[in-house]
């Protein structure tokens, strides 16, 4: 069989399990987030956290909800980090510095989970188990609540009610992100993943070297780090590890765990609203983008244009012999495109124009399908301002789901769509004016330059992948990429939150003739073409001098 | 004190609170009942799927080492040699060049792979395939495809007193297909090639 062949069929098998997968999962999670009952243990947690799961919140109490909770975590993951040096399984490593411990605890509770450490040398087991895989899952969890906040909004009228945050956040981790972790971790497992608590192994090769082999309790981090589109690897090379991602098989699974929920989540909108088909219509723009990429990263990586990979006869470089060039570029789009940001290879490597196209993917605010979560409600502000681009054209008020997007809603989904390009262009301009960009870069020229825009633009979308040649762990870096994670993961979240409020708060408009059907082909295309415009005229300078200036070199 | 700080205090209260409950239900329960089920019923990969010969352990079959002769940096006639590493295939610095393909430095250490390689092995540089002159995303890549693992045979049944065929044949018997028919990409388990290579040496 010929490896294009082959690849054909991996997505094909992917694209099948999860067309097979999203109805079940996404009807699953909204009775998750609509049921009235508690299991027996949320019923434990509540009372030991003393929180009232049944009290309805406003927005502003949901957010302070979101804010409070997220900004402990982000103490708490920064004081283990400072003392684990101290604490019991530590390997021998030592204590965090303080500027790229602010950095981690910033990126794992904004479910970026940029490293600019290296796991293998730098995390000790408790760090690693007890700090920041309990942010992949809590931070999964926050990103859903979001959501379905944001959903309810679009839901329910003439009440500013939009469920109850903490018990959001428990079902989201109890119901959703453990059971399905649990089961992936198992598998991955029996593919090969280890998992363990032991120390570093010596042997002595046949050749007679020595080999140090590194431990950990792997597999269950994998699991939830794919699932969560959190990203974080145990290891610095990532799912491109052995120990992370042992074969073919893994590779496929640990892509489908990327899109499983981000794909699923536009029927559970779809349910909640009480109309399946508007699901439909968000799901088709999120997998129209995905699938574009797709095809566009492969062609261009099994044709190879660059001098180095012309001379070896393929693009090889940072990549794994195990999956090669088109598992490779699958994985690489599923990562960028969900704000995950683990990766089975280096997109450093990759192409000049593969390099450009995950990073497009990126900057189109991570809604194809994006993260856990952010990437419904990004898509849903899409949706918000393609209605009101419509509204503009045939002169009508613009409604969506039966809600007025009036004055006060276009504003907050404006200001939504502000907040990360400003960060990503302010930050990479800050950092070239400062020569601090061109200090950390391993390239020169162009695909330099793209370095440090790739470094601004995910940490900013909360992706987390890196053009890793990028020397990320300055004081400097440390500190502006952690800011940029914070302000873009929360700052759009008070911007949704409070669209929410307002949509709730309204009367619905019954629908008319003249009623935009937001669920047929022509919104998609429509809500496709608003964001492709949208993030082009936002980013076509910066990226013309990057990788369109190194691609067509 | 005014009621929205004792108000916000109860709210920071709680949730230190919550966090640490979740703290011990997924990152200590979790993980220890994923360890327990790992390690009852998949023990061996659990641990890293170490490889024994004559009861020592020499690796992990999925952890790729160097074969140079010992104490030098050359790769040594005998085993069949692995992809390039940017560190040496050491464990504990994983990752890759993160060179792009624009970049004069991979261009020339690519060219020079390539020689090297092309010479070690007495064949044209136009059979040289990708993997044997590209660094891995892991530095630590265990597997070879199998073209590369075709240009060395000739090589190691010279330098082990094997005959040609007869090392092919445990080439192809240790070529791993896709996955399902489809996963990745074939390749060949260097470690895995070697070991069976010196058992048949020694016979």
């Amino acid at each position: 069989m010929s490896s294009e062949l082959a690849d054909v069929l991996v997505a094909t098998a992917l694209i099948g399990a999860l067309a097979l997968v999203h109805r079940p999962l996404g009807d699953y999670m909204a009775a998750v987030y609509s049921s009235r009952k508690h299991l027996q243990v949320e019923k434990w947690i509540y009372r030991s956290v003393g929180a009232n799961p049944d009290a309805e919140m406003r927005w502003p109490a949901y957010l302070r909800g979101v804010l409070v909770f997220s900004a402990v975590c982000v103490l708490f993951l920064y004081l283990l980090q400072r003392v684990q040096d101290k604490l019991p399984l530590s390997l021998g490593f030592k204590a965090i510095s303080p500027d790229q411990a602010f950095n981690t605890a910033a990126s794992f509770v904004s479910n970026t989970n940029w490293q600019s450490y290296s796991g293998e040398v730098a995390m000790s087991h408790v760090t690693q188990t007890m700090g920041l895989a309990v942010q992949n899952f809590v931070s999964a969890a926050v990103g859903i609540a979001v959501a379905v906040a944001l959903v309810r909004g679009f839901a329910r009228s003439r009440t500013g009610e939009l469920g109850n945050f903490w018990a959001d956040l428990v079902r989201g981790t109890i119901r959703i992100l453990i059971p399905i972790s649990v089961i992936a971790a198992v598998i991955l497992i029996a593919a090969g993943a280890i998992q363990n608590f032991a120390g570093i192994h010596h042997i002595t090769t046949l050749s007679g070297d020595k080999q140090a082999i590194s431990p950990g309790a792997v597999a269950s981090q994998e699991a939830i780090k794919d699932l969560g589109t959190n990203g974080g690897g145990f290891f610095n090379a990532n799912s491109s590890h052995p120990f992370e991602n042992p074969n073919g098989f893994t590779n496929w699974l640990e892509i489908f765990l990327l899109l499983v929920i981000p794909f699923s989540l536009p029927r559970t909108f779809g349910k909640m609203v009480g109309s399946v088909k508007q699901g439909y219509a968000i799901v088709a723009a999120m997998g129209i983008i995905w699938f574009l990429a797709v095809v566009a990263v492969t062609w261009l990586e099994y044709a190879h244009p660059g001098t180095a990979s012309h001379l070896a006869g393929g693009a090889m470089e940072g990549k794994e012999q195990r999956f090669g060039e088109g598992n490779s570029s699958l994985f690489a789009v599923s990562t960028t495109m969900t704000s995950t940001g683990s990766v089975d290879s280096f997109h450093d490597s990759f192409s000049g124009l593969s390099g450009g196209v995950l990073l497009l993917g990126m900057m189109l605010g991570e809604i194809a399908p994006g993260g856990v979560g952010s990437g419904l409600y990004g898509m849903l502000i899409m949706a918000v301002i393609a209605v009101f681009i419509a509204g503009l054209m045939v002169g009508r008020t613009p409604e969506y789901l039966g809600k007025k997007i009036g004055t006060r809603e276009i504003k907050l989904a404006a200001c939504y769509i502000l907040v990360t390009p400003a960060l990503v262009l302010i930050g990479t301009a800050l950092a070239m004016a400062l020569g601090k960009g061109q200090s950390s870069m391993t390239n020169a020229g162009a695909h330099g330059f793209s370095e440090v825009l790739y470094a601004y633009t995910s940490a900013s979308n909360n992706n987390g992948s890196a053009f890793a040649g990028f020397a990320a762990n300055t004081e400097y870096h440390n500190s502006m990429l952690g800011l940029c994670m914070l302000l873009g993961r929360f700052l759009p979240m008070v911007f949704v939150l409070a669209l929410a409020g307002s949509l709730a708060g309204q009367q619905p408009i019954p629908a008319t003739a003249g009623t935009l059907r937001t669920e047929k082909p022509l919104f998609t295309g429509l809500l496709v073409g608003a964001i492709l415009v949208i993030t082009g005229l936002t980013f076509f300078p910066a990226l013309a001098l990057g990788p369109l200036a190194e691609g067509l070199a | 004190m005014n009621a929205s700080l004792a108000n916000s205090a109860r709210m920071v209260w709680a949730a230190l609170r919550m966090l640490l409950v979740l703290t011990v239900v997924t990152g200590i329960v979790y993980p220890l009942v994923v360890t327990g089920i790992g390690q009852a019923l998949f023990h061996g990969k659990a641990n890293g799927s170490i490889v024994k010969v004559d009861g020592k352990e020499v690796g992990s079959k999925l952890i790729g080492q160097s074969w140079n002769i010992k104490g030098a940096d050359k790769p040594d006639p005998t085993w069949f040699q692995p992809r390039p590493s940017n560190s040496g295939y050491d464990p504990l610095s994983t990752g890759s060049s993160q060179l792009s393909a624009s970049n004069p430095k991979l261009v020339a250490a690519v060219k020079a792979a390539k020689k090297q390689v092309a010479a070690f092995n007495g064949v044209p540089a136009s059979r040289v395939p990708a993997d044997a002159v590209t660094g891995s995303a892991s530095a630590i890549d265990p597997d070879i495809s199998p073209a590369y693992a075709d240009i060395q045979v000739k090589r190691v049944a010279e330098h082990n007193g094997l005959s040609v065929a007869r090392v092919q044949m445990l080439v192809d018997e240790h070529t791993t297909g896709r996955t399902a028919g489809f996963m990745g990409e074939p390749h060949v388990n260097v470690l895995e090639l070697n070991i069976a290579l010196k058992q048949l040496a020694e016979k």
